[in-house]
């Protein structure tokens, strides 16, 4: 009787979980599909950071110890790693490891991968914090500053220099601006410190050349966002009831964007916590972006592992800390998928 | 495509021609001059013999930075072509699945995108080892959950189009609406998106190669010789900033071929500037594009005007900036007043100037728009000239706004309380107890039960006609002495309706407050007001008497508003009049109806396209 | 004979009822106005005879063959009923000239058709609608609304349908246009004894367009009958309701002084 199309039997539970999903009210469904997510994506992780060993071509403890490295000590490394044993004992050993907080040792240091995570996790979650602040602090002002010089009728030059300035920031490199940088304020301005980590002023470079990019990417968002709460009609309301200037700005519209500028940031500070990785190399910080390049170049897999997970998990961390707070602000959760 | 020309457009080909120029050509040129080794010229600063100075090879680095433009490109090329055919794949194949697969793949989708592309590239290079092609998968494969996102959004909004449920009731089949259909009409904002995602890839491959990840030596790319550079930027900056100059051009270029080819490329701007100008020497301007100089003096002329109107304008005139340097004049020689308590009714059609003559009468037209008039008032206050603090307070509290449709006029993150009590609280001085009591019975005045939970809400959580009510509830609130309501009931259904006018109604009873109602529909203008004025094209065709409207008309346009439509009483048995006000103009039409020419000549009145 | 025969029609978006238990029946050349407001079940219904929605009870037949289900002849069923929609804008692909759009609609037909042959009669279709034919190769841009709306009607008779469910169609427009588009419709049912299912929430719009009226609420036909004596005589008190709120032109309203 019914033309409902027919899914495969094999999607039954998918449907049957959806069909549930769209049961519910709409907060409830948007927090079920998120940690329906953050469940998933934990998984994936998990798993991708499994398989690197195991995905490499050929024999990657001998890739890592080097063509010369003797027979012996190829055949005790893969003991110490696990390698000779079973894939489905090696995954259990792996996860058991997980909940234990052990990480592995590093082929080539020897050290205990958890131990150096933990020693230079601080750095990077400090740049990474400071960066994303540093972000939506400049870019909601700059974004609505933009879009109201560019509704005015006589702001058109300035206009023009605030979006040319934006576009050239987002086209330049974070480790090209970085350098610049370095070069105005710690060589030609010597005021501050070219690399190394230690006190606020050695903060301030790292963190401005790992925010200025995301900023103007966010602030031309914000932009975008703010002429269309500008042109809405229930601004022209607001403006109906003659209210002053910064309450039709402050109340009226920035509720509106804020939902927006959340949702881009929150996937911009993924894109930031890539910038970490760059901006210490650029800055010799000693943070997991070094450790894990090093890592990279040496064929380090435990390291490799370990910083990989340790990441996602920072940027699952965040992701989930964006839905939290847009499922509290904005009063429609009207985040629809699908 | 003809959008190429223009400023933004000829930019973006000018920078596309360099580019490709250095690009086929750059190794030929400067192919010996990269790679000829001179120790003696060893880190040689930038100056007039090497424009960004040497290597640690003593090799030209601006030759270098030239010839590394094929790679580069190519690279970010080829990196792009693998995000956007997978997309484009996956994007599309999501589209068409039925629903729950559908969802699940854009939901793994979601999940990849938040993931930062670096580590997911560096995933594939430890796989692979750093090796420029393995870069370029390893870039592409990243890319493509956010190009599917994009693909996926774009395709579902053209499917929801009734195009495409055209398509499918004559039977063309899921492949023939995708390919005749949503392909064509994705095409653009695509190319748009694959432009400006070209630019984030060549930053992802500088990035790449910097960390000495990407391009491995002796090839070199932009993001390596960035690398190399960058430890003298002590001694010779050039080093680095000349290769990041040709990455920031690349760049740009990138994102102009992406504004060139956007539907609206810089069209804000360019009428921004256009009001600039008309706003500097607006006179002059628009006496070069008044067409109409017929205008009848006569039917503009305000019976209502005896003197002691509540608000009026008189020879109002605005205008819009056309985007190209001129300006439309959209509203000419009108005259409208609104005395105490009078029910004024303004009928047209779209584009017949009702809402912008109200707007203006309110003070609330918008910031593009120029607007004139020989004099603007509410009561005693210059709506033409800006507004004391005093006067804001006045006009807040004594006019009040009600707007077609009340999803969007009222502010979708305030609560229905906070919309309701920031007037008397800004503008009565009231206290928060004493304005949300006001809001209470604003409310319950409105009919909607409950008002002291309803305040809480959120307008969504109201339905269309309740939120209208609220509206209007809202432009009671401080007791205004006008209502200016544009098509208040537009998007409400018929005994919706009645509901919305019955409060409205009460309401101008209880207070004597002046009201303008702007409606497209004659016959409840005519029923609710008193006096109705007709436009047309941005002039008064007509004030009349609303009892009187049937015997009165004069106008063939009015005459014809009224016996086009059918209502209650038309003989069904007959064709419906057509309205034709232009003689001679009906051939544009394609065609003449045949059918219904009860005024001459039949000629479908159309739009017009603005 | 029937045209167009719904049985116990019901229709439910997941568990929501949307169309519950309808049945009418519409002969050639003939004309039923589905009257009622927004969520009432009106265009579900369109849809569902067009083969858009799935329904979960009851019967449509088009000419007395089952037109629901995948299968051949409940297709080739519905190919007989076309559909027109409200908004002239979004029912034409703006990337394809309008005669591609109605060269692409004569697919229903079922039949196969010569390049010249589909020339032929986009250009006589497209004359009965009163646009010249010359402008077939035009995009939709070119043209204005009503001549849109009449562009799309020129589509609907390319499926050659016996047929036709015009789904508020001229809710979208300007009201100097909507007579011409009325008018249209009128005449090509004349022509080409066409049955109509004229479905919208303008109650004179429907009087003047229907032999029949079908007065829906919340999905379920609260009353129905000859234009005429209904709309004289409405025994529903939704009907009444409807009817009262309607603005008469030159009358004053009669306004209620409490509203709950």
């Amino acid at each position: 009787m019914s033309t409902a199309p027919r899914t495969h039997r094999l999607m039954a539970p998918v449907t049957a979980l959806a069909r549930f999903n769209d049961r519910l009210s709409p907060r409830g469904s948007f927090a079920i599909r998120r940690t329906g997510r953050l469940v998933a994506s934990l998984l994936i992780v998990v798993l991708a950071s499994f398989f690197v060993v195991h995905l490499v071509p050929g024999d990657a403890v001998r890739a890592a110890l080097g063509p010369t490295a003797p027979v012996g000590l190829v055949e005790n490394t893969r003991a110490d790693l696990g390698l000779d044993k079973p894939l489905t004992r090696q995954f259990t050993d792996y996860v058991a490891g997980l909940f234990q907080g052990d990480l592995g040792t590093s082929i080539q240091s020897r050290q205990d991968v958890a131990d150096v995570i933990t020693s230079r996790f601080p750095t990077t979650i400090t740049l990474a914090t400071l960066g994303f602040a540093v972000a939506i602090v400049g870019a909601l002002p700059l974004g609505m500053a933009a879009a109201l010089i560019a509704r005015s009728t006589k702001g058109r030059s300035a206009n023009s220099v605030i979006s040319g300035g934006l576009g050239v920031l987002i086209a330049i490199p974070d480790f090209l601006l970085s350098a610049l940088l370095i070069a105005v304020f710690s060589v030609w301005l010597g005021v501050l410190s070219p690399a190394g980590w230690g006190d606020l002023r050695s903060l301030v470079l790292p963190v401005l050349g790992l925010s200025l990019g995301p900023m103007a990417y966010l602030a031309r968002i914000v932009q975008v966002e703010m002429i269309k709460v500008l042109d809405s009609t229930y601004m022209t309301t607001a403006r109906a009831k003659r209210l002053p200037q910064r309450i039709v700005l402050f109340r009226h519209a920035l509720p509106n964007i804020v939902t927006a500028t959340l949702t881009v940031g929150g996937l911009l500070l993924s894109g930031l916590t890539a910038g970490t990785v760059i901006i210490e190399t650029v800055f010799a910080i000693p943070g997991m972006g070094t450790t894990l390049i090093s890592a990279v170049q040496t064929k380090d897999y435990p390291m490799i592992q370990g910083v990989v997970l340790v990441f996602a998990l920072m940027v699952l961390g965040v992701n989930l800390l964006v839905d939290l707070i847009l499922i509290t602000v904005d009063p429609r959760t009207s985040i629809s998928e699908g | 495509m003809k959008r190429l020309v223009g400023p933004a457009g000829l930019a973006a080909l000018l920078g596309a021609a360099v580019l490709l120029l250095i690009t086929y050509a750059g190794p030929g040129i400067w192919g010996e001059a990269a790679t000829t080794r001179s120790v003696s010229d060893r880190w040689t600063p930038a100056g007039a013999e090497y424009l960004f100075g040497t290597d640690d090879l003593g090799r030209d680095i601006f030759a270098r930075v030239m010839v590394a433009t094929r790679l580069s490109l190519l690279l970010t090329l080829g990196a792009t072509a693998i995000g956007v055919s997978g997309g484009v794949v996956v994007g599309l194949t999501a589209s068409i699945l039925p629903k729950y697969p559908r969802r699940l793949l854009i939901w793994l989708m979601d999940m990849l995108l938040a993931f930062p592309w670096l580590l997911l590239v560096l995933f594939f290079t430890v796989i692979w080892g750093a090796t420029a092609t393995g870069a370029m998968f390893a870039i592409g494969l990243a890319g493509i959950p956010n190009l599917t996102r994009l693909v996926y959004n774009l395709a579902s909004s053209v499917s929801g189009q009734d195009y495409v449920r055209a398509a499918r009731v004559v039977g063309v089949g899921p492949f023939g609406i995708l390919f005749r259909h949503i392909l064509p009409n994705i095409a653009n904002p695509l190319l748009v998106q694959v432009s400006a995602s070209a630019s984030v890839t060549l930053l992802s491959f500088a990035g790449l190669s910097f960390l000495g990840l990407g391009v491995q030596a002796p090839a070199y790319d932009w993001g390596r010789l960035i690398n190399e550079g960058i430890g003298h930027i002590y001694t010779n900056p050039m080093a680095a900033i000349g290769p990041g100059v040709a990455i920031v051009f690349a760049g740009l270029v990138f994102t102009m071929i992406a504004e060139a080819l956007a539907d609206h490329p810089g069209q804000g701007l360019r009428s921004v500037a256009a009001a600039g100008r008309a706003s500097l020497f607006p006179r002059g301007t628009a006496r070069r594009v008044r067409t109409d100089a017929a205008a009848p003096s006569g039917a503009g002329a305000d019976p209502g005007d005896d003197g002691a109107a509540l608000a009026e304008v008189t020879d109002l005139s605005v205008s819009f900036p056309d985007g190209e340097g001129g300006l439309v004049e959209r509203v000419r020689g009108v005259n409208l007043s609104v005395r105490p308590g009078e029910i004024v009714g303004i009928v047209g059609e779209s584009g017949s100037g009702k809402s912008l003559t109200a707007m203006a009468l309110a003070g609330l037209s918008d910031s593009t728009a120029i607007v004139r008039a020989r004099s603007r008032r509410f009561d005693d206050i210059d709506l033409s000239t800006p507004l004391s603090r005093k006067e804001g307070k006045r006009l807040g509290t004594e006019l009040g706004i009600v707007f077609q449709d009340p999803l969007t006029s009222l502010n979708p993150a305030l609560t229905i309380g906070r919309q309701l009590t920031e007037v008397s609280r800004t503008h009565l001085g009231m206290s928060r107890e004493e304005a949300r009591q006001r809001a209470e019975s604003g409310l319950d005045a409105v009919g909607i039960a409950e008002p002291r939970r309803r305040l809480k809400d959120y307008p969504h959580q109201f339905s269309g006609g309740m939120r209208q009510r609220a509206m209007i509830g809202m432009a009671l609130t401080a007791g205004p002495r006008l209502i200016i309501a544009d098509e208040p009931t537009t998007a409400l259904d018929v005994t919706v309706q009645k509901q919305v006018l019955d409060v409205l109604h009460r309401a101008q009873r209880a207070t004597d407050t002046a009201i303008v109602l702007i409606s497209h529909d004659v016959a409840l203008v005519s029923g609710f007001c008193d006096r109705v004025v007709v436009m047309k094209d941005g002039e008064v065709v007509e004030n009349l008497d609303a009892r009187r409207i049937r015997e009165e008309a004069r106008h063939p346009y009015t005459k014809g508003l009224i016996a086009c439509l059918p209502d209650m009483r038309s003989d069904r048995t007959r064709p419906l009049p057509v309205i034709d006000d232009r003689p001679g103009t009906g051939e544009q039409d394609g065609g003449t109806p045949k059918v219904g020419a009860v005024f001459g000549a039949a000629r479908a009145r159309e739009e017009s396209p603005l | 004979m029937t045209a167009l025969a719904l049985e116990n029609l019901s229709i439910r978006y997941g568990t929501r009822p949307v169309v519950t238990d309808v049945s009418l029946s519409l002969a050639p050349g003939r004309t039923i106005g589905l009257v009622g407001e927004s969520g009432s079940g009106k265009s579900s219904i369109a849809n569902a005879v067009v083969g858009l929605a799935p329904i979960s009870a009851g019967d449509i037949l088009v000419d007395g063959v089952g037109a629901v289900g995948r299968g051949r002849r409940a297709r080739e069923a519905r190919r007989g009923v076309q559909l027109i929609f409200q908004d002239p804008y979004s029912a034409l692909d703006p990337r394809m000239s309008v005669g591609d759009s109605i060269a692409e609609a004569t697919r229903a037909t079922g039949r196969r058709w010569s390049r010249s042959e589909r020339d032929h009669r986009v250009r006589e279709l497209l004359e009965r609608v009163h646009i010249r034919p010359d402008r077939a190769d035009d995009l939709p841009g070119a043209f204005s609304g009503g001549q849109r709306q009449r562009i799309t009607i020129a589509r609907a008779l390319a499926g050659e349908p016996q047929v036709l469910i015009a789904d508020e169609v001229t809710s979208a427009l300007d009201v100097s246009v909507q007579g011409t588009v009325l008018n249209l419709l009128r005449e090509l049912q004349q022509d080409l004894g066409l049955a109509i299912l004229f479905i919208s929430h303008n109650l004179a719009v429907v009087r003047y367009m229907s032999d029949e009226i079908h007065v829906m609420c919340g999905g379920v036909v609260v009353e129905s009958g000859p234009t005429e004596p209904l709309l004289d005589d409405p025994k529903d008190p939704y009907t009444r309701q409807l009817l009262s709120a309607v603005p008469v032109l030159g009358e004053r309203m009669t306004f209620e002084e409490h509203v709950r």
